[in-house]
Protein backbone atom coordinates (compact mmCIF):
# COMPACT_ATOMS: atom_id res chain seq x y z
CA UNK A 1 0.00 0.00 0.00
CA UNK A 2 1.23 3.56 -1.01
CA UNK A 3 2.28 6.26 1.79
CA UNK A 4 -1.17 7.65 3.33
CA UNK A 5 -2.81 10.69 2.01
CA UNK A 6 -4.76 11.31 4.82
CA UNK A 7 -4.65 9.58 8.37
CA UNK A 8 -6.93 9.71 11.59
CA UNK A 9 -5.17 8.69 14.58
CA UNK A 10 -8.27 7.72 17.53
CA UNK A 11 -10.51 10.10 16.67
CA UNK A 12 -13.33 11.36 18.64
CA UNK A 13 -16.28 13.27 17.56
CA UNK A 14 -19.37 14.57 18.99
CA UNK A 15 -22.78 15.97 17.56
CA UNK A 16 -24.79 18.12 19.73
CA UNK A 17 -24.73 16.00 22.84
CA UNK A 18 -23.65 13.08 21.60
CA UNK A 19 -20.50 11.09 21.48
CA UNK A 20 -20.65 9.53 17.47
CA UNK A 21 -17.23 8.80 16.81
CA UNK A 22 -15.41 6.81 19.57
CA UNK A 23 -11.72 6.71 18.40
CA UNK A 24 -11.32 6.18 14.42
CA UNK A 25 -8.26 5.13 13.13
CA UNK A 26 -7.66 5.22 9.24
CA UNK A 27 -5.52 5.83 6.95
CA UNK A 28 -6.17 6.65 3.12
CA UNK A 29 -3.85 5.84 0.70
CA UNK A 30 -2.27 8.61 -2.06
CA UNK A 31 -3.77 7.76 -5.56
CA UNK A 32 -6.20 5.10 -4.47
CA UNK A 33 -9.68 4.79 -4.14
CA UNK A 34 -10.88 3.99 -0.71
CA UNK A 35 -14.04 2.52 0.15
CA UNK A 36 -15.26 3.64 3.88
CA UNK A 37 -18.32 0.54 4.42
CA UNK A 38 -20.42 -0.30 6.98
CA UNK A 39 -24.23 -0.37 8.35
CA UNK A 40 -26.43 2.17 8.97
CA UNK A 41 -25.44 4.46 11.55
CA UNK A 42 -22.14 3.28 11.69
CA UNK A 43 -20.66 6.94 11.32
CA UNK A 44 -19.22 6.95 8.23
CA UNK A 45 -21.13 10.52 7.24
CA UNK A 46 -19.99 11.88 10.50
CA UNK A 47 -15.83 10.29 9.95
CA UNK A 48 -16.55 12.94 6.86
CA UNK A 49 -17.39 15.48 8.26
CA UNK A 50 -15.20 15.39 10.88
CA UNK A 51 -12.29 15.68 8.59
CA UNK A 52 -14.01 18.48 6.95
CA UNK A 53 -14.24 20.29 10.45
CA UNK A 54 -17.80 19.98 10.51
CA UNK A 55 -18.13 18.07 13.69
CA UNK A 56 -16.52 18.72 17.26
CA UNK A 57 -13.64 17.16 17.27
CA UNK A 58 -12.98 15.92 21.60
CA UNK A 59 -9.80 13.42 20.55
CA UNK A 60 -7.70 12.10 18.50
CA UNK A 61 -5.24 13.91 15.30
CA UNK A 62 -5.94 14.11 11.78
CA UNK A 63 -3.00 14.66 9.50
CA UNK A 64 -3.46 15.62 5.66
CA UNK A 65 -0.19 15.91 3.42
CA UNK A 66 1.48 15.25 7.14
CA UNK A 67 0.38 18.63 8.72
CA UNK A 68 -2.16 18.46 11.49
CA UNK A 69 -5.61 19.56 10.54
CA UNK A 70 -7.61 19.01 13.45
CA UNK A 71 -9.75 21.22 14.68
CA UNK A 72 -8.85 23.97 11.35
CA UNK A 73 -12.02 25.99 9.69
CA UNK A 74 -13.63 24.27 7.00
CA UNK A 75 -12.87 27.25 4.25
CA UNK A 76 -8.98 26.40 5.55
CA UNK A 77 -9.60 22.67 4.88
CA UNK A 78 -10.54 22.98 1.59
CA UNK A 79 -7.78 25.20 0.25
CA UNK A 80 -5.61 22.92 1.50
CA UNK A 81 -6.88 20.41 -1.62
CA UNK A 82 -9.55 18.30 0.02
CA UNK A 83 -13.16 18.84 -1.79
CA UNK A 84 -16.36 17.06 0.20
CA UNK A 85 -19.70 16.20 -1.90
CA UNK A 86 -21.90 15.41 1.10
CA UNK A 87 -24.80 13.31 1.29
CA UNK A 88 -27.35 15.64 0.51
CA UNK A 89 -25.17 16.74 -2.30
CA UNK A 90 -25.14 20.30 -0.94
CA UNK A 91 -26.63 21.78 -4.48
CA UNK A 92 -27.17 25.40 -4.30
CA UNK A 93 -30.75 25.13 -6.00
CA UNK A 94 -31.54 28.75 -7.16
CA UNK A 95 -28.20 29.10 -8.82
CA UNK A 96 -27.92 27.78 -12.31
CA UNK A 97 -25.59 25.23 -12.83
CA UNK A 98 -23.02 27.59 -14.08
CA UNK A 99 -23.51 29.60 -11.25
CA UNK A 100 -22.67 26.09 -8.95
CA UNK A 101 -19.31 25.66 -10.86
CA UNK A 102 -18.00 29.29 -10.66
CA UNK A 103 -17.79 29.14 -7.12
CA UNK A 104 -16.47 25.78 -6.73
CA UNK A 105 -13.84 27.06 -8.78
CA UNK A 106 -12.14 28.70 -5.53
CA UNK A 107 -8.83 29.93 -7.68
CA UNK A 108 -11.51 32.32 -9.37
CA UNK A 109 -11.72 30.78 -13.37
CA UNK A 110 -12.02 27.59 -14.59
CA UNK A 111 -10.02 26.09 -16.93
CA UNK A 112 -11.63 25.61 -20.13
CA UNK A 113 -9.47 22.22 -20.96
CA UNK A 114 -10.55 21.11 -17.66
CA UNK A 115 -14.20 22.01 -18.03
CA UNK A 116 -14.08 20.84 -21.26
CA UNK A 117 -13.07 17.42 -19.84
CA UNK A 118 -15.79 17.54 -16.97
CA UNK A 119 -18.95 18.13 -19.28
CA UNK A 120 -17.69 15.37 -21.23
CA UNK A 121 -17.85 13.10 -18.81
CA UNK A 122 -21.15 14.16 -17.48
CA UNK A 123 -22.84 15.80 -20.43
CA UNK A 124 -25.78 16.70 -19.15
CA UNK A 125 -24.35 19.32 -17.15
CA UNK A 126 -23.79 21.22 -20.74
CA UNK A 127 -27.73 21.15 -21.71
CA UNK A 128 -28.73 22.88 -18.37
CA UNK A 129 -25.64 24.69 -18.01
CA UNK A 130 -27.69 28.26 -17.42
CA UNK A 131 -30.82 26.55 -15.77
CA UNK A 132 -31.53 26.81 -11.86
CA UNK A 133 -29.37 23.34 -10.61
CA UNK A 134 -32.81 23.10 -8.69
CA UNK A 135 -34.42 21.56 -11.95
CA UNK A 136 -31.92 18.76 -12.33
CA UNK A 137 -32.68 15.23 -11.47
CA UNK A 138 -31.54 13.57 -8.65
CA UNK A 139 -28.90 11.62 -10.71
CA UNK A 140 -28.06 14.95 -13.10
CA UNK A 141 -27.47 17.23 -9.18
CA UNK A 142 -25.09 13.87 -8.57
CA UNK A 143 -23.33 14.80 -11.76
CA UNK A 144 -23.03 18.10 -10.66
CA UNK A 145 -22.08 17.55 -7.05
CA UNK A 146 -19.00 15.64 -8.10
CA UNK A 147 -17.93 18.30 -10.98
CA UNK A 148 -18.00 20.97 -8.66
CA UNK A 149 -15.61 18.70 -6.56
CA UNK A 150 -13.26 18.31 -9.55
CA UNK A 151 -13.53 21.55 -11.23
CA UNK A 152 -10.05 22.13 -9.61
CA UNK A 153 -7.18 19.47 -9.10
CA UNK A 154 -7.98 18.51 -5.51
CA UNK A 155 -5.66 16.08 -3.48
CA UNK A 156 -8.57 14.35 -1.92
CA UNK A 157 -12.21 14.01 -2.87
CA UNK A 158 -14.18 12.96 0.27
CA UNK A 159 -17.95 11.46 -1.45
CA UNK A 160 -20.97 10.04 0.86
CA UNK A 161 -23.30 8.07 -0.69
CA UNK A 162 -23.09 8.94 -4.30
CA UNK A 163 -25.55 5.97 -5.47
CA UNK A 164 -27.95 7.22 -2.90
CA UNK A 165 -31.84 6.38 -4.49
CA UNK A 166 -30.33 6.56 -8.00
CA UNK A 167 -31.35 4.64 -10.44
CA UNK A 168 -29.14 2.04 -11.62
CA UNK A 169 -28.55 3.09 -15.26
CA UNK A 170 -27.15 6.55 -13.91
CA UNK A 171 -25.28 4.70 -11.34
CA UNK A 172 -23.72 2.61 -14.30
CA UNK A 173 -22.75 6.24 -15.17
CA UNK A 174 -21.24 7.26 -12.34
CA UNK A 175 -18.88 4.31 -11.72
CA UNK A 176 -17.63 5.12 -15.73
CA UNK A 177 -16.77 8.59 -13.89
CA UNK A 178 -15.50 7.41 -10.91
CA UNK A 179 -12.74 4.93 -13.24
CA UNK A 180 -12.06 7.54 -15.34
CA UNK A 181 -10.68 9.84 -11.93
CA UNK A 182 -9.64 6.27 -10.59
CA UNK A 183 -7.12 6.21 -13.86
CA UNK A 184 -6.05 9.87 -13.31
CA UNK A 185 -5.05 8.60 -9.95
CA UNK A 186 -6.96 11.25 -7.96
CA UNK A 187 -7.18 10.22 -4.58
CA UNK A 188 -11.01 9.51 -3.34
CA UNK A 189 -12.11 8.26 0.06
CA UNK A 190 -15.43 7.18 -0.80
CA UNK A 191 -18.98 6.29 1.70
CA UNK A 192 -21.12 3.95 0.30
CA UNK A 193 -23.72 1.62 0.96
CA UNK A 194 -24.18 -0.13 -2.47
CA UNK A 195 -21.81 -3.52 -2.24
CA UNK A 196 -21.33 -3.66 -6.05
CA UNK A 197 -20.60 -0.63 -6.61
CA UNK A 198 -18.05 -0.24 -3.92
CA UNK A 199 -16.63 -4.26 -5.58
CA UNK A 200 -16.30 -2.41 -8.68
CA UNK A 201 -14.37 0.87 -7.65
CA UNK A 202 -13.11 0.04 -4.15
CA UNK A 203 -9.14 -0.44 -4.41
CA UNK A 204 -8.70 -0.27 -0.37
CA UNK A 205 -11.37 -0.71 1.98
CA UNK A 206 -12.40 0.29 5.33
CA UNK A 207 -15.55 -1.37 7.40
CA UNK A 208 -16.63 0.74 10.42
CA UNK A 209 -18.93 -0.23 13.05
CA UNK A 210 -20.17 1.83 16.29
CA UNK A 211 -17.97 4.70 15.69
CA UNK A 212 -14.98 3.27 14.78
CA UNK A 213 -13.45 1.19 12.37
CA UNK A 214 -13.15 -2.37 12.63
CA UNK A 215 -11.71 -3.62 9.60
CA UNK A 216 -9.33 -2.42 6.90
CA UNK A 217 -7.26 -3.59 3.89
CA UNK A 218 -7.58 -4.36 0.61
CA UNK A 219 -10.96 -4.35 -1.30
CA UNK A 220 -10.68 -7.19 -2.96
CA UNK A 221 -9.91 -9.26 -0.05
CA UNK A 222 -13.08 -8.21 0.82
CA UNK A 223 -14.99 -9.14 -1.57
CA UNK A 224 -14.19 -12.55 -2.07
CA UNK A 225 -14.98 -12.86 1.69
CA UNK A 226 -18.12 -13.97 1.74
CA UNK A 227 -17.91 -14.75 5.38
CA UNK A 228 -16.47 -11.69 6.33
CA UNK A 229 -18.84 -9.54 4.33
CA UNK A 230 -21.44 -11.48 6.41
CA UNK A 231 -19.48 -10.51 9.85
CA UNK A 232 -18.97 -6.67 9.11
CA UNK A 233 -21.98 -5.35 6.96
CA UNK A 234 -24.51 -7.87 7.52
CA UNK A 235 -24.43 -9.08 3.72
CA UNK A 236 -26.26 -12.78 2.88
CA UNK A 237 -24.81 -15.08 0.55
CA UNK A 238 -25.46 -14.02 -2.76
CA UNK A 239 -27.21 -10.35 -1.86
CA UNK A 240 -24.71 -8.74 -3.64
CA UNK A 241 -24.88 -10.83 -6.63
CA UNK B 1 -23.47 9.16 -20.85
CA UNK B 2 -27.47 7.77 -21.21
CA UNK B 3 -28.54 9.77 -17.79
CA UNK B 4 -31.17 12.41 -19.97
CA UNK B 5 -34.08 12.31 -17.21
CA UNK B 6 -34.24 16.14 -16.04
CA UNK B 7 -37.66 17.11 -15.59
CA UNK B 8 -37.52 20.69 -16.60
CA UNK B 9 -41.08 22.17 -17.94
CA UNK B 10 -41.57 23.27 -20.91
CA UNK B 11 -44.72 25.19 -22.17
CA UNK B 12 -47.41 22.94 -24.05
CA UNK B 13 -49.93 24.41 -26.20
CA UNK B 14 -51.60 27.62 -26.70
CA UNK B 15 -53.29 29.36 -23.24
CA UNK B 16 -56.44 31.50 -23.21
CA UNK B 17 -56.47 35.09 -22.19
CA UNK B 18 -57.48 33.62 -18.62
CA UNK B 19 -54.88 31.42 -18.20
CA UNK B 20 -52.81 33.72 -19.54
CA UNK B 21 -54.10 36.22 -16.86
CA UNK B 22 -53.68 33.51 -13.95
CA UNK B 23 -50.40 33.09 -14.84
CA UNK B 24 -49.07 36.35 -15.28
CA UNK B 25 -50.61 36.85 -11.64
CA UNK B 26 -48.69 33.86 -10.24
CA UNK B 27 -45.51 34.58 -12.40
CA UNK B 28 -45.00 38.39 -11.86
CA UNK B 29 -47.06 39.21 -8.53
CA UNK B 30 -45.15 42.21 -8.27
CA UNK B 31 -45.97 43.70 -11.60
CA UNK B 32 -49.42 42.52 -10.88
CA UNK B 33 -49.86 44.25 -7.68
CA UNK B 34 -48.31 47.71 -9.06
CA UNK B 35 -50.74 47.83 -11.90
CA UNK B 36 -53.47 46.78 -9.91
CA UNK B 37 -52.61 49.42 -7.20
CA UNK B 38 -52.15 51.93 -10.07
CA UNK B 39 -55.08 51.68 -12.20
CA UNK B 40 -57.31 51.72 -9.49
CA UNK B 41 -56.03 54.96 -7.98
CA UNK B 42 -55.98 56.62 -11.47
CA UNK B 43 -59.72 55.21 -11.41
CA UNK B 44 -60.31 56.99 -8.59
CA UNK B 45 -58.47 60.73 -9.29
CA UNK B 46 -57.81 63.32 -11.65
CA UNK B 47 -55.21 61.98 -14.35
CA UNK B 48 -52.66 64.64 -13.37
CA UNK B 49 -52.99 64.50 -10.05
CA UNK B 50 -52.20 60.96 -10.20
CA UNK B 51 -49.09 61.47 -12.37
CA UNK B 52 -47.72 63.80 -9.54
CA UNK B 53 -48.66 61.55 -6.75
CA UNK B 54 -47.24 58.75 -8.49
CA UNK B 55 -43.81 60.34 -9.02
CA UNK B 56 -43.62 61.07 -5.61
CA UNK B 57 -44.25 57.75 -4.63
CA UNK B 58 -41.97 56.63 -6.99
CA UNK B 59 -39.52 59.26 -4.78
CA UNK B 60 -40.44 58.13 -1.72
CA UNK B 61 -40.30 54.31 -2.84
CA UNK B 62 -36.89 54.52 -3.95
CA UNK B 63 -35.60 56.20 -0.23
CA UNK B 64 -37.04 53.52 1.35
CA UNK B 65 -35.65 51.49 -0.85
CA UNK B 66 -31.98 52.99 -0.26
CA UNK B 67 -32.80 51.94 3.36
CA UNK B 68 -34.25 48.55 3.20
CA UNK B 69 -31.80 47.20 1.31
CA UNK B 70 -29.33 46.91 3.36
CA UNK B 71 -31.88 44.91 6.14
CA UNK B 72 -33.00 42.51 3.41
CA UNK B 73 -29.72 41.00 3.09
CA UNK B 74 -28.45 40.90 6.46
CA UNK B 75 -32.09 39.47 7.00
CA UNK B 76 -32.11 36.79 4.14
CA UNK B 77 -28.44 36.19 4.01
CA UNK B 78 -27.46 35.95 7.11
CA UNK B 79 -30.79 35.11 9.02
CA UNK B 80 -30.29 38.72 11.46
CA UNK B 81 -32.96 40.60 12.63
CA UNK B 82 -31.21 44.20 13.69
CA UNK B 83 -33.43 46.33 14.78
CA UNK B 84 -31.04 49.00 15.01
CA UNK B 85 -31.27 49.28 11.39
CA UNK B 86 -33.32 52.33 11.97
CA UNK B 87 -30.32 53.80 13.88
CA UNK B 88 -28.00 53.46 11.43
CA UNK B 89 -30.51 55.35 9.18
CA UNK B 90 -30.23 58.39 11.39
CA UNK B 91 -26.75 58.13 11.85
CA UNK B 92 -26.06 58.68 8.36
CA UNK B 93 -28.62 61.22 8.29
CA UNK B 94 -26.87 63.49 11.15
CA UNK B 95 -23.76 62.21 9.69
CA UNK B 96 -25.11 63.65 5.79
CA UNK B 97 -26.29 66.52 7.13
CA UNK B 98 -23.14 67.23 9.25
CA UNK B 99 -21.33 67.84 5.87
CA UNK B 100 -23.71 69.99 4.44
CA UNK B 101 -23.77 72.08 7.19
CA UNK B 102 -19.81 72.76 6.82
CA UNK B 103 -20.46 72.81 3.27
CA UNK B 104 -22.96 75.29 3.57
CA UNK B 105 -21.46 77.79 1.37
CA UNK B 106 -21.08 75.62 -1.11
CA UNK B 107 -24.22 74.11 -0.98
CA UNK B 108 -26.37 77.50 -1.33
CA UNK B 109 -25.13 78.22 -4.60
CA UNK B 110 -27.36 77.94 -7.30
CA UNK B 111 -24.92 76.05 -9.87
CA UNK B 112 -25.67 72.02 -9.27
CA UNK B 113 -21.64 71.48 -9.78
CA UNK B 114 -20.99 73.84 -7.20
CA UNK B 115 -23.82 71.90 -4.70
CA UNK B 116 -21.97 68.90 -5.60
CA UNK B 117 -18.90 69.81 -3.89
CA UNK B 118 -20.96 69.23 -0.71
CA UNK B 119 -23.71 66.71 -1.62
CA UNK B 120 -21.29 63.74 -2.48
CA UNK B 121 -19.05 64.42 0.47
CA UNK B 122 -22.18 64.31 2.54
CA UNK B 123 -23.42 61.20 0.75
CA UNK B 124 -20.03 59.29 1.04
CA UNK B 125 -19.52 60.46 4.68
CA UNK B 126 -23.00 59.18 5.51
CA UNK B 127 -21.82 55.74 3.97
CA UNK B 128 -18.84 56.00 5.66
CA UNK B 129 -19.56 56.72 9.37
CA UNK B 130 -22.87 54.14 8.84
CA UNK B 131 -20.61 51.35 7.30
CA UNK B 132 -17.55 51.70 10.70
CA UNK B 133 -21.06 51.57 12.80
CA UNK B 134 -22.13 48.50 11.03
CA UNK B 135 -18.41 47.32 11.51
CA UNK B 136 -18.37 47.79 15.02
CA UNK B 137 -21.80 46.61 15.82
CA UNK B 138 -21.31 43.00 13.94
CA UNK B 139 -18.21 42.45 15.82
CA UNK B 140 -19.10 43.52 18.72
CA UNK B 141 -23.26 43.10 18.96
CA UNK B 142 -24.11 40.48 16.45
CA UNK B 143 -21.53 38.48 16.46
CA UNK B 144 -22.45 36.75 19.87
CA UNK B 145 -25.86 36.17 19.00
CA UNK B 146 -25.79 34.96 15.53
CA UNK B 147 -28.51 32.06 15.13
CA UNK B 148 -30.85 33.41 18.03
CA UNK B 149 -33.55 35.89 17.08
CA UNK B 150 -34.99 36.28 20.39
CA UNK B 151 -31.21 37.79 21.56
CA UNK B 152 -30.59 39.43 18.32
CA UNK B 153 -33.95 41.47 18.58
CA UNK B 154 -32.78 42.43 22.88
CA UNK B 155 -29.51 43.02 21.47
CA UNK B 156 -30.25 45.05 18.74
CA UNK B 157 -33.27 46.99 20.35
CA UNK B 158 -30.66 47.63 23.01
CA UNK B 159 -27.73 48.77 20.84
CA UNK B 160 -30.11 51.51 19.02
CA UNK B 161 -30.99 53.29 22.14
CA UNK B 162 -27.35 53.55 22.72
CA UNK B 163 -26.81 54.61 19.02
CA UNK B 164 -29.59 57.20 19.14
CA UNK B 165 -28.63 58.30 22.64
CA UNK B 166 -25.27 58.98 21.77
CA UNK B 167 -26.30 61.07 18.41
CA UNK B 168 -28.03 63.37 21.22
CA UNK B 169 -24.74 63.57 23.06
CA UNK B 170 -23.33 64.37 19.76
CA UNK B 171 -25.49 66.94 18.32
CA UNK B 172 -27.62 67.52 20.96
CA UNK B 173 -31.45 66.81 21.74
CA UNK B 174 -32.68 68.97 19.65
CA UNK B 175 -34.44 68.93 15.66
CA UNK B 176 -31.54 69.85 13.14
CA UNK B 177 -32.54 71.56 10.53
CA UNK B 178 -30.73 70.14 6.85
CA UNK B 179 -30.39 72.65 3.79
CA UNK B 180 -31.34 71.08 0.66
CA UNK B 181 -28.55 72.05 -1.73
CA UNK B 182 -29.73 75.26 -3.89
CA UNK B 183 -30.20 73.30 -7.45
CA UNK B 184 -32.39 70.58 -5.80
CA UNK B 185 -34.71 73.42 -4.70
CA UNK B 186 -37.43 73.79 -6.56
CA UNK B 187 -39.34 72.13 -9.71
CA UNK B 188 -39.44 71.61 -13.52
CA UNK B 189 -42.42 71.53 -15.25
CA UNK B 190 -43.50 68.61 -17.90
CA UNK B 191 -43.75 70.17 -21.47
CA UNK B 192 -47.29 71.61 -22.00
CA UNK B 193 -47.63 69.47 -25.55
CA UNK B 194 -47.50 66.16 -23.72
CA UNK B 195 -51.10 64.78 -22.68
CA UNK B 196 -52.92 64.69 -19.36
CA UNK B 197 -49.32 65.68 -17.72
CA UNK B 198 -48.42 68.86 -19.71
CA UNK B 199 -47.61 71.77 -17.49
CA UNK B 200 -46.99 69.75 -14.10
CA UNK B 201 -44.87 70.88 -11.93
CA UNK B 202 -42.48 68.33 -10.58
CA UNK B 203 -40.17 68.63 -7.56
CA UNK B 204 -36.43 68.51 -8.76
CA UNK B 205 -35.72 66.42 -5.25
CA UNK B 206 -38.07 63.66 -6.27
CA UNK B 207 -37.08 63.61 -9.37
CA UNK B 208 -33.27 62.99 -8.47
CA UNK B 209 -34.72 60.46 -5.82
CA UNK B 210 -36.24 58.43 -8.14
CA UNK B 211 -32.80 58.44 -10.32
CA UNK B 212 -30.70 57.37 -7.20
CA UNK B 213 -32.86 54.40 -6.43
CA UNK B 214 -33.23 53.27 -9.76
CA UNK B 215 -29.56 53.80 -10.03
CA UNK B 216 -28.63 52.00 -6.68
CA UNK B 217 -31.02 49.40 -7.62
CA UNK B 218 -29.40 48.75 -10.96
CA UNK B 219 -26.04 48.37 -9.42
CA UNK B 220 -27.32 46.10 -6.24
CA UNK B 221 -28.81 43.89 -8.93
CA UNK B 222 -25.75 43.59 -10.69
CA UNK B 223 -23.80 42.61 -8.22
CA UNK B 224 -25.93 40.25 -7.11
CA UNK B 225 -26.74 38.78 -10.49
CA UNK B 226 -23.61 39.41 -12.14
CA UNK B 227 -20.64 39.09 -9.97
CA UNK B 228 -19.33 36.26 -8.02
CA UNK B 229 -20.33 38.12 -4.99
CA UNK B 230 -23.38 38.02 -5.79
CA UNK B 231 -23.50 34.48 -6.50
CA UNK B 232 -21.58 33.86 -2.75
CA UNK B 233 -24.30 36.09 -1.15
CA UNK B 234 -27.20 34.19 -2.91
CA UNK B 235 -25.17 30.83 -2.28
CA UNK B 236 -25.25 31.89 1.14
CA UNK B 237 -29.27 32.43 1.54
CA UNK B 238 -29.41 28.59 0.57
CA UNK B 239 -26.47 26.88 2.70
CA UNK B 240 -23.93 28.66 4.69
CA UNK B 241 -22.54 25.22 5.24
CA UNK B 242 -21.97 24.47 1.56
CA UNK B 243 -20.74 27.96 1.12
CA UNK B 244 -18.09 26.85 3.63
CA UNK B 245 -17.38 23.20 2.00
CA UNK B 246 -16.70 25.29 -1.41
CA UNK B 247 -14.06 27.01 0.62
CA UNK B 248 -15.35 30.32 1.36
CA UNK B 249 -15.30 32.18 4.77
CA UNK B 250 -18.93 32.70 4.92
CA UNK B 251 -18.26 34.90 8.24
CA UNK B 252 -16.41 37.05 6.44
CA UNK B 253 -18.92 37.53 3.57
CA UNK B 254 -21.55 38.20 6.66
CA UNK B 255 -18.99 40.90 7.70
CA UNK B 256 -18.99 42.44 4.36
CA UNK B 257 -22.60 42.21 4.14
CA UNK B 258 -23.05 43.81 7.33
CA UNK B 259 -21.37 46.85 6.42
CA UNK B 260 -22.58 47.29 3.19
CA UNK B 261 -26.16 47.55 4.43
CA UNK B 262 -25.19 49.68 7.47
CA UNK B 263 -23.54 51.72 4.62
CA UNK B 264 -26.99 51.79 2.44
CA UNK B 265 -29.09 52.78 5.72
CA UNK B 266 -26.48 55.61 5.95
CA UNK B 267 -27.16 57.10 2.42
CA UNK B 268 -30.97 56.77 2.58
CA UNK B 269 -30.84 58.87 5.99
CA UNK B 270 -29.20 61.60 4.37
CA UNK B 271 -31.26 61.59 1.11
CA UNK B 272 -34.61 61.58 3.74
CA UNK B 273 -32.71 64.41 5.45
CA UNK B 274 -32.00 66.78 2.39
CA UNK B 275 -36.36 65.67 1.26
CA UNK B 276 -37.86 66.41 4.96
CA UNK B 277 -35.04 69.20 5.21
CA UNK B 278 -35.40 67.91 9.31
CA UNK B 279 -34.06 65.30 11.06
CA UNK B 280 -33.84 63.90 14.86
CA UNK B 281 -32.56 61.08 16.36
CA UNK B 282 -35.50 58.79 16.28
CA UNK B 283 -36.27 59.59 12.49
CA UNK B 284 -35.12 56.24 11.81
CA UNK B 285 -37.53 54.14 14.22
CA UNK B 286 -40.17 55.68 12.64
CA UNK B 287 -38.78 54.66 9.17
CA UNK B 288 -38.13 51.00 10.17
CA UNK B 289 -41.84 50.36 10.07
CA UNK B 290 -42.04 50.92 6.65
CA UNK B 291 -39.15 49.49 6.05
CA UNK B 292 -39.90 45.91 7.79
CA UNK B 293 -43.60 46.49 5.99
CA UNK B 294 -41.04 46.61 3.03
CA UNK B 295 -38.79 43.72 3.40
CA UNK B 296 -41.82 40.96 4.35
CA UNK B 297 -43.99 42.16 1.58
CA UNK B 298 -41.42 41.96 -0.88
CA UNK B 299 -39.97 38.70 0.00
CA UNK B 300 -37.01 38.01 2.63
CA UNK B 301 -33.69 38.49 1.05
CA UNK B 302 -34.64 39.41 -2.31
CA UNK B 303 -32.95 42.94 -3.62
CA UNK B 304 -36.07 42.98 -6.49
CA UNK B 305 -38.56 42.04 -4.01
CA UNK B 306 -37.54 45.17 -1.52
CA UNK B 307 -37.59 47.35 -4.41
CA UNK B 308 -40.93 46.46 -5.51
CA UNK B 309 -42.01 46.36 -2.10
CA UNK B 310 -40.38 50.17 -1.23
CA UNK B 311 -42.24 51.10 -4.94
CA UNK B 312 -45.68 49.96 -3.35
CA UNK B 313 -45.24 51.53 -0.11
CA UNK B 314 -44.17 54.55 -1.42
CA UNK B 315 -47.61 54.74 -3.72
CA UNK B 316 -49.96 53.61 -1.29
CA UNK B 317 -48.69 56.24 1.00
CA UNK B 318 -49.38 59.26 -1.03
CA UNK B 319 -52.57 57.83 -3.10
CA UNK B 320 -54.25 56.91 0.12
CA UNK B 321 -52.85 59.94 1.42
CA UNK B 322 -54.76 62.13 -1.18
CA UNK B 323 -57.53 60.05 -0.84
CA UNK B 324 -58.33 59.57 3.14
CA UNK B 325 -55.68 61.43 4.84
CA UNK B 326 -57.13 59.45 7.79
CA UNK B 327 -56.00 56.44 6.26
CA UNK B 328 -52.96 56.75 5.29
CA UNK B 329 -51.38 55.07 8.63
CA UNK B 330 -52.81 52.13 8.05
CA UNK B 331 -52.78 51.82 4.77
CA UNK B 332 -49.01 50.36 4.24
CA UNK B 333 -49.85 47.49 7.16
CA UNK B 334 -53.37 46.47 5.29
CA UNK B 335 -51.21 46.46 1.61
CA UNK B 336 -48.66 44.16 3.94
CA UNK B 337 -51.73 42.05 5.48
CA UNK B 338 -53.50 41.90 2.09
CA UNK B 339 -50.42 40.93 -0.13
CA UNK B 340 -49.04 38.15 2.90
CA UNK B 341 -52.70 36.72 2.59
CA UNK B 342 -52.60 36.23 -1.04
CA UNK B 343 -48.99 35.21 -1.06
CA UNK B 344 -47.51 34.27 2.48
CA UNK B 345 -43.81 34.25 1.63
CA UNK B 346 -43.55 37.97 0.47
CA UNK B 347 -44.30 38.75 -3.32
CA UNK B 348 -40.64 37.46 -4.74
CA UNK B 349 -39.11 35.30 -1.92
CA UNK B 350 -35.74 34.02 -1.67
CA UNK B 351 -35.70 32.06 1.81
CA UNK B 352 -38.28 30.00 1.58
CA UNK B 353 -40.00 30.07 5.48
Amino acid sequence: MSEALLSLTRVCADIDQYHILHGVDLAVPKGELTMLLGRNGAGKSTTLRTIMGLTTVTGGDIRFQGQPITGQSTPRIVRRGIAFVPENMGIFSLLTVRENMVLAAIGGTMDPARLEWIVDLFPPLKRFWDKPAGNLSGGQKQMLAIARAIIEPRELLLIDEPTKGLAPAIIDDLADAFEQLKRQQVTILLVEQNFNFSRRLGQSAAVMNDGRVVWSGSMTELAQDDNLQHQLLGLGMGEHQ
Amino acid sequence: MAADDARIDEPTGRAGPIARFHAFRRDKPHIFVLLTMMLAALAMMEPRIWVVLTISGLAMGAMVFLMASGMTLTFGLMNVLNLAHGAFISLGAFAGASVLLWLSTQANQPSLWTNLIAILPAFCFALLVAGLLGLVFERLIIRPVYGDHLKQILVTVGGSIIIMELIQVVWGPNELPVPRPDALKGAVFLPEWLPVAGGIALEKYRLIAVVLGLAIYGLLSWIIERTRVGILIRAGVESREMVEIQGYRIRLLFLGVFIAGSALAGLGGTLWAMYREIITAHMGDELMISVIVVIILGGLGSIKGCFYGSVLVGLINLYVGYLEPRLAAVATVALMVAVLMWRPQGLIPVIKL
